[in-house]
């Protein structure tokens, strides 16, 4: 079988495994796997700068709450509907990339990750700093006939798997195809090499911005999600424990392949509902997870399957 | 009060804000000077030090002068040697790769805050100061009998206040003799300006390294300390002043110590005035936008080198 | 009109004059080698010309056109390739994988033009066995090559290949020669070599650089025979 033959049958077994999982899963689980597809469209747009392009952004919150706020303010104060709410949060998400990656792509390395974390910081202060709208940290809920989409209930658990899984499934496969493309392999040169990339004519600059873009608006794409499903909004998910969370998971589940994004939500999301049966210090598991894994795998647990066992995984 | 006094007080909280500024982005300047790494976890040190100031005076009891200057000496001792102890734990193993090392210093962070609320526990405890003496402080003006001196009622500082002050300049001066003056300090400058070339002229990089992140480590703890009286202890009590810190390594140019002492002064004292007569949160917006655009169109600050 | 020339081409960093006023003429379809002593300012030049390096003043035409502002990456889309001093490749990235980025700027839209290209060009450079090969494993002479492979296969007008046969075992610098006689013609080629078996078997002019100015400009005989020349290498390891 051609490597491209066994990563089709991988993602779209891995896809067809959900959707079976969700008749044979207590309802607790399918709501736990419910949160763990959305936060993997987040990881999964991280993982497209930071796994593919290389470049770590400690900022990624800003995308994130930009769609979430985007959607939610929509919907409460301009009473939109959620199809027009939607556009309006994936929007908001991918200007601030734009904006954000015209200054940030000035710098590179540790000053990248400070004006990402700088940017994102300003982000969540301008969040409170308008509480009057947003609630701040407390936040505000969105009522459950605000965000049915064609009359359908997506606020039941079935309703909210099967939509979670719709937009996970779309993100899953759209950047599996997109990392195959010229477009894709081109990011990975910059990664390997800036230099040598430049020098073969490519124009490194332009297209990290579009890897920003991209990253971010996906990035957005989770927040608008999380709203749309969980009716949530609010301060917390700009916070940096937000822009730190798709970095771990990223690590985790292997940077710069297809599947390492969800992998490593699942496994951190088990790992600190667990934990945190036990106590309230459940962050303590995130920072022994990082660093463990960062001196003894840092290339997770997809990217360690792909070096010792299964090199055509993508 | 009206405005002339009104400055004078915010002038004198911001001096304060600035002394502590000044030792805890002190100790994120050297690390980064000599070791080129940035370390995430510099804030967690920073709570450290409060935290076990908190446990020592509490635990020694007595005249709050005695647990105070022991906490004082200690407590930036114990938490300089965690932090060499993680340096050749953690950091050395992965050769200080940048990448490697934020996310390590992340996990440290995590590490560090969270074991500190399992123990401290969530609360914010308080620690006594050593002296407390309320100071009323003169203004001057122009009267009809000329010069004349008032006490406006309000005005006022803590003694406490101002032994923060120049503890803080003492402390930096000291710092700054024992980096030009003593071999120690003169082979932490020689690793700054060519790690390779040191390591041939048989300098042990690797234990300067330890050293030089411990005294970064040190020096928050320090600064943490000293403010922990004014402030009380609390496990998150690191996270702003991480950022402050970060904010003035960056302005006042990575690597530079001067810029550092600059920057905090400006910083220290512009947070100070701007959160007295606006708002706080307005205070952080601005200068962290400002530094992003610091680093986006002038990365080597006031004073820096050139930012790797 | 000449394929590339540059007037006044000059680079000092700080007081440090790297390359002072060069005026430099390649002529189309031939092979020029550079030659010099260590630290003539050989590297710094072709840099600038290339784009890696800005210059400080002074101009660069490719095909009559002023490139002197652009971009290096623009440089390389009008049809310049350049190979480093010290091998860069995609380490992490397949031999097959490292062609198929340098082709793929032209042909990504069309898959078996660039298959095809891919292969032809691993053939001629002659490392087709080794296309699986992650290039981080290869030997450094075949990372050389492989760069090599990498311009080529951006079928350039204009090479310029910096020190190619440095760290090549002899056999490999013998193929580098006919290689390079092989492109006569097609590609007009700018070679940096020390090696001067390689110049006097490949170069139809040689220019010589000292101290960062040109010294002399000629025929391989001519050159041979410069006194100038011969006293600037006196000291010098040199590959006869």
């Amino acid at each position: 079988m051609t490597s491209s033959a066994k990563s089709n049958l991988l993602h779209f077994g891995m896809l067809a495994g959900l959707v079976i999982l969700f008749f044979i899963l207590p309802i607790y689980h399918v709501g736990v796997l419910s949160r763990v597809m959305v936060m993997a469209i987040y990881a999964m747009g991280f993982n497209l700068l930071f796994g593919y392009t290389g470049l770590l952004s400690l900022g990624h919150a800003m995308f994130f709450a930009a769609g979430m706020y985007g959607f939610g303010l929509a919907i409460k104060f301009g009473g939109f509907p959620v199809p027009a709410a939607f556009v309006v949060g994936l929007m908001s998400a991918a200007l601030l990339a734009l904006v954000v990656g015209l200054l940030a792509l000035r710098t590179a390395g540790v000053a990248f990750m400070i004006v990402t974390l700088m940017f994102a910081q300003t982000a969540y202060l301008v969040v409170l700093y308008f509480g009057k709208y947003t609630r701040g940290d407390e936040g505000f809920i969105l009522q459950q006939a605000e965000r049915s989409l064609f009359g359908l209930d997506l606020t039941s658990e079935t309703g909210r798997y099967f939509t979670a899984f719709t937009l996970f499934a779309v993100c899953f496969i759209a950047l599996a195809k997109l990392v195959q493309t010229p477009f894709g392999k081109r990011l990975v040169a910059i990664r390997e090499n800036e230099e040598r990339a430049r020098m073969l004519g490519y124009d490194a600059g332009r297209y990290k911005l579009y890897a920003l873009i991209v990253s971010g608006t996906v990035s957005g794409l989770a927040g608008v999600s999380y709203a749309l499903l969980f009716g949530y909004i609010g301060a917390t998910f700009s916070t940096v424990q937000y822009s730190i969370f798709p970095l771990l998971w990223v690590l985790l589940g292997g940077a710069g392949t297809t599947i390492g994004p969800f992998i490593g939500v699942l496994f951190m999301f088990y790992l600190i509902d667990i934990s945190s049966g036990y106590t309230n210090a459940y962050m303590l598991i995130a920072g022994v997870v990082l660093v463990l894994l960062t001196v003894f795998a840092p290339k997770g647990i997809a990217g360690t399957l792909k070096a010792r066992a299964f090199p055509w995984l993508p | 009060m009206e405005f002339g006094p009104h400055l004078m007080l915010a002038s004198l909280e911001g001096a304060v804000i600035s002394a502590i500024l000044v030792l805890t982005a002190m100790g994120l300047s050297i690390v980064f000077g000599v070791m080129r790494i940035v370390n995430v976890a510099h804030g967690e040190f920073f709570m450290l030090g409060a935290v076990l100031a908190w446990y020592i005076t509490t635990f020694l009891g007595g005249h709050p002068a005695l647990g105070f200057g022991v906490a004082l000496i200690v407590a930036p001792l114990l938490v300089g040697c965690s932090a060499a102890f993680a340096d050749r734990a953690i950091l050395k193993r992965i050769n200080y790769d940048p990448d490697r090392t934020i996310v390590a210093t992340i996990g440290m962070l995590y590490i560090i805050q969270q074991t500190t609320l399992m123990t401290f526990g969530p609360e914010a405890r308080p620690v006594e100061a050593p002296f407390n003496h309320r100071l009323s402080l003169p203004w001057f003006e122009f009267g009809e009998n000329g010069f004349v001196m008032t006490w406006p009622w309000g005005l006022s500082t803590t003694s406490y206040k101002l032994f923060v002050i120049i503890a803080a300049l003492t402390v930096l001066i000291a710092l700054w003799l024992f980096l030009t003056r003593t071999k120690i300090g003169l082979i932490m400058r020689a690793t700054q300006q060519d790690s390779e070339m040191a390591q041939a002229f048989g300098v042990p990089v690797g234990k300067v390294y330890s050293w030089v992140f411990g005294l970064g480590a040190g020096l928050a703890a320090l600064g943490a300390v000293l403010v922990v009286p004014i402030q009380q202890a609390h496990y998150l009590m690191g996270h702003d002043p991480l950022l402050l810190a970060f904010i003035v390594v960056i302005i006042g140019g990575l690597g530079s110590l001067p810029g550092t002492v600059i920057a905090a002064l400006l910083i220290g004292m512009s947070d100070g005035i701007i959160s007295v007569f606006f708002s706080p949160t307005l205070a952080k917006i601005i200068a962290t936008f400002l530094v992003a655009m610091v680093l986006v169109f002038r990365p080597q600050g006031l004073l820096g080198k050139t930012v790797p | 009109m000449n394929i590339l020339e540059t007037k006044g081409l000059t680079k000092t960093y700080g007081g440090l004059k790297a390359n002072t006023d060069i005026d430099f003429k390649l002529t189309r379809g031939k092979v020029t080698a550079l030659i010099g002593p260590n630290g003539a300012g050989k590297s710094t030049f072709v840099g600038m010309v290339s784009g890696r390096t800005e210059a400080t003043r002074g101009s660069v035409l490719f095909e009559g056109e002023d490139i002197s502002h652009l971009p290096a990456h623009r440089r390389i889309q009008l049809g310049l390739a350049y190979t480093f001093q010290i091998t860069s490749v995609f380490r992490g990235l397949s031999v097959y994988e490292n062609v198929e980025l340098a082709a793929g700027r032209t042909l990504a839209d069309r898959p078996s033009l660039l298959k095809a290209k891919v292969n032809s060009v691993l053939e001629r450079v002659g490392i087709s066995d080794r296309s699986n090969q992650i290039s981080g494993d290869l030997s450094y002479g075949h990372q050389r090559i492989l760069e090599i492979a990498m311009g080529l296969a951006q079928d350039p007008k204009l090479f310029i290949l910096d020190e190619p046969t440095q760290g090549l075992a002899e056999t490999e610098v013998d193929a580098f020669i006919s290689l390079i006689r092989s492109l006569a013609g097609e590609t007009t080629i700018l070679l940096i070599e020390h090696n001067m078996k390689v110049v006097m078997a490949t170069a139809d002019f040689i220019t010589v650089l000292d101290q960062g100015m040109v010294l002399a400009e000629g025929s391989p005989e001519e050159i041979h025979e410069n006194a100038a020349v011969q006293s600037a290498y006196l000291g010098t390891n040199v590959d006869a």
